[in-house]
């Protein structure tokens, strides 16, 4: 680009745009337009990437069979293993372990020292990573966790808010789990150290968000998840709980109708190692780097539902899995930053969507679905969207408002790592409104499960992103590390409980593919795509062109 | 099985293209040359350090995590054409520029200790029992000038020499944890641990009970919601609607 000039991080014609936001501020700071009704909503939620035309299919073989999902999780769902059957040793066995727990984020690290601390000895427990322990969705967390603790507020009001966010969909047993253990979630985070904002009194500082009744969102600045997960591993790691870093789980090991281990595979010398468990915990995140429907993602690298994929081979049932979470405000400029995560909690704060024009057009915090589906409307539908010098359209997210609302010196308090990555590229938010589009945020659905995260497989629990249920269509902010904790410690415990009074006589076959396979083929289903597949690729196409494997 | 088409997700998905597939090379007006330990590349103009290095034909194994800053995986040691400071920062968040050449640094070797807090005092010889080596600090400050999230590494080191915790939390408490400080440290002091010690006997010790939190916890235990939570979840789909929509919001 060349040819265009660049004034304080936007070029000139950007620049230009940004006055007529400046000229309506004033009259916005007391302005906001209404939340829509409910006729409204279902409107607008036509332009939705869920609802828009196109974009699923009915899943052709498994457990949920004729059932509608993304094209890209079909994709994977009726891919083809990465083994067969004899391309592995299982009469030799590398590690023999009670719990096996794949995936090292929050719902991980949370499953294997609540098992600890259920009798089973750090020894006996062995947490495998794809990338680093801890590289995860859950470090990036933003927001904060729900949890109803004050007095003014209860698990039931809790309850409502997740289950009319979801659309009614969710699953209540869970649902109950998670509000009921809500506020001993937040306690045990308290007692490791866990550092949450606090109010001038000293108390716990909690905020609303989108779709919430009662402030119930408990924040670490804009580093939640950061400090949360790091706190947790630092336990972890004080207390030697064996852990496995650059090993995927390639394929999952069962006898019958019962995972007795897994497969793992070192992905720099592409080793294979043989695992025997009594219990495994699926932990493995969720999908944002499928990148369904084209969309930018908030996700981390690793998040390429491979969890999801493992457990449907071996017989789990799904839940939900054709609804997909986009976050209204992911970054639309500059490119280096696109689809990168822009918290709620600044719409929490008093930010509100502007269009070209300068005008509000959308109450702030509708649920996100709704939200994310106004945005899109506004620029491709009413054409009030800004268009950036790479082609990509946006709205401005006015943040300056925050300000003059909170006072100044708030977006410094508040939201440092957001400040931190705009003024990389001279942008200063405090001052200058940020351009914005839904990015590609979270699973809502997943591996169906009990209110202990166990599924319908003998052997086999899960936790966190990769279950499905507890959100039902459509997550509320702060109930995914919230999700996360309290599944983690329930699988943990409930594990704990089984191994303690189970033996492991279970053998370890690669059968359940044989049967999964079979139906792929009789499905007309050609071998071209395998999974899972661990990592997305974005090789440039000139070096990919050239590339040839010579050893 | 496909259905009809939506010419706006296609718009969509054409526009975002660079970010969710491979760079396609004629989408590109201006280029730049890095070197990747040594070895120039031509990139595209607009990338990061993570995203020119997979232009150029690497697939990351080691090096990236979460991409958006947060994860301090990808920590990049480097220098720009004619300049002679060796930076550091993630590859993630740095703009990839002309001449500049570099290296990911994707490990970092450091002792964490092992402790239980239950059984330690809120005290400053805490620290210094488990990371004697703080007091080594030389107050050179080479930490501080190490550090992607521009944090007063040296400042919190003293901070944890003073027993001031509640400096050491404020000071350390945007660290990703990517190592860059111990790696440039004379004194291989590991400041990231440091940290985290303090903060987490901070947040135990330092901050006071919550007022409702604790009550809160024995009221579920007890029971107390037991009812509200059984009448909730036994509600038709047509009670819960009502219930929803008739809900009250607490104002800001």
């Amino acid at each position: 680009m060349a040819e265009l000039k660049y004034i304080e991080g936007y070029p000139d014609y950007m620049r230009k745009l940004i006055e007529r936001v400046q000229e309506t501020r004033e009259k916005r700071l007391t302005y906001t337009p209404p939340a829509m009704s409910m006729k409204e909503r279902d409107e607008v939620l036509q332009v939705h990437p869920d609802f828009a035309p196109g974009g699923k299919r009915l899943i052709s073989v498994g457990p949920n069979k004729g059932e509608r999902a993304s094209n890209e999780v079909a994709d994977l769902l009726e891919a083809y293993p990465l083994l067969e059957e004899g391309d592995v040793n299982l009469s030799v066995v590398d590690f023999e372990t009670k719990i096996l727990i794949v995936g090292g984020g929050l719902a991980g690290t949370s499953a294997a020292l609540w098992a600890n601390d259920s009798g089973v000895p750090a020894r006996d427990i062995l947490l495998t990573n794809k990338l680093r322990h801890g590289d995860a969705n859950s470090i990036m967390a933003e927001g904060g966790t729900q949890a109803a603790d004050r007095e003014v507020d209860s698990p039931d009001k809790h309850y409502l808010d997740t289950i009319g966010g979801g659309h009614f969909a969710n699953k209540p047993d869970v649902v109950r789990a998670l509000v009921e253990d809500a506020p001993l979630a937040i306690k045990w985070l308290c007692d490791l150290g866990v550092i949450f904002d606090r109010d001038e009194s000293g108390d716990l500082e909690e905020k609303l968000a989108g779709g919430l009744s009662v402030k119930r969102m408990h924040s670490c600045r804009d580093y939640s998840g950061l400090e949360e997960l790091r706190v947790i591993r630092d336990e972890f790691r004080s207390r030697g709980i064996p852990c496995l870093e650059h090993y995927p789980v390639i394929e999952l090991l069962t006898d019958g109708n019962r995972v007795s281990g897994a497969v793992l595979w070192n992905m720099e010398t592409s080793e294979y190692k043989i695992v025997k468990a009594q219990a495994t915990i699926i932990a493995t995140g969720g999908y944002g780097r499928l990148h369904i429907r084209g969309f930018p993602t908030t996700n981390h690298y690793g998040a390429t539902f491979d969890g999801v994929v493992l457990a449907y081979r071996a017989g789990a049932k799904l839940r939900d899995i054709d609804a997909v979470q986009y976050h209204p405000t992911g970054a639309a400029y500059p490119l280096q930053i696109v689809g990168h995560l822009l918290t709620e909690k600044l719409r929490g704060s008093g930010a509100q969507p502007v269009n070209i024009d300068g005008e509000a057009f959308v109450y702030p915090l509708e649920p996100r679905d709704v939200e994310a589906a106004a945005l899109i409307r506004e620029c491709y539908v009413r054409d009030k969207g800004i268009t950036t010098p790479t082609g990509l359209r946006g709205v401005w997210l006015d943040t300056p408002l925050i300000e003059l609302k909170n006072g100044n010196g708030f977006i410094e308090k508040e939201f440092p790592g957001m400040v931190r990555m705009y003024n990389r590229y001279e942008i200063d938010m405090r001052k200058d409104p940020v351009l914005v589009f839904p990015t590609l945020h979270y699973q809502n659905g997943g591996i169906e499960t009990d209110p202990w995260g166990k599924t319908n497989i003998e052997g086999l629990w899960v936790a966190g992103e990769v279950s499905g249920g507890v959100h039902g269509k459509n997550r509320l902010m702060g109930n995914s590390t919230l999700d996360c904790l309290v599944f983690g410690r329930r699988a943990g415990i409930n594990a704990a409980e089984h191994v303690k009074s189970h033996k492991n006589s279970a053998k370890l076959t690669l059968g359940h593919l044989k049967t999964y396979v079979q139906a792929l083929k009789d499905a007309g289903i050609k071998p071209t795509r395998r999974a899972p597949i661990l990592l997305p690729d974005y090789r440039g196409k000139a070096a990919l062109a050239r590339m040839i494997d010579v050893f | 099985m496909e259905e009809t088409k939506s010419p706006i997700m296609d718009r969509i998905a054409e526009a975002n293209k660079s970010a969710t597939t491979g760079i396609d090379s004629k989408d590109i007006k201006e280029w730049i040359t890095i070197y990747i330990m040594g070895r120039g590349y031509k990139v595209p103009a607009d990338l990061t350090v993570l995203t020119a290095m997979e232009y150029a034909g690497y697939k990351f194994v080691r090096s990236v995590g979460c991409r958006q800053g947060f994860c301090g995986a990808c920590a990049t040691v480097f220098r720009k054409k004619g300049d002679y400071k060796l930076q550091a920062d993630m590859a993630c968040q740095t703009r990839a520029e002309d001449g500049m050449y570099l290296v990911q640094i994707p490990f970092t070797p450091a002792e964490k200790a092992s402790y239980d807090l239950t059984k330690e005092d809120y005290s400053p010889s805490v620290l210094i029992k488990y990371y004697p080596e703080v007091a080594r600090c030389v107050s050179c400050n080479t930490c501080t000038k190490a550090c992607p999230q521009d944090l007063e590494v040296m400042d919190y080191v003293q901070a944890a020499l003073r027993g001031d915790f509640e400096a050491l939390a404020r000071d350390s408490f945007d660290c990703i944890q990517c190592g860059l400080c111990a790696m440039r440290c004379p004194a291989e002091i590991v400041q990231y641990h440091v940290g985290q010690l303090g903060r987490r006997l901070y947040g135990r010790n330092g901050l006071g009970a919550p007022k409702h939190l604790e009550k809160r916890v024995e009221e579920i235990q007890n029971g107390q919601f037991k009812k509200a939570l059984d009448t909730v979840i036994s509600c038709s789909d047509e009670e819960l609607r009502k219930k929803y929509t008739a809900r009250e919001i607490e104002p800001e």
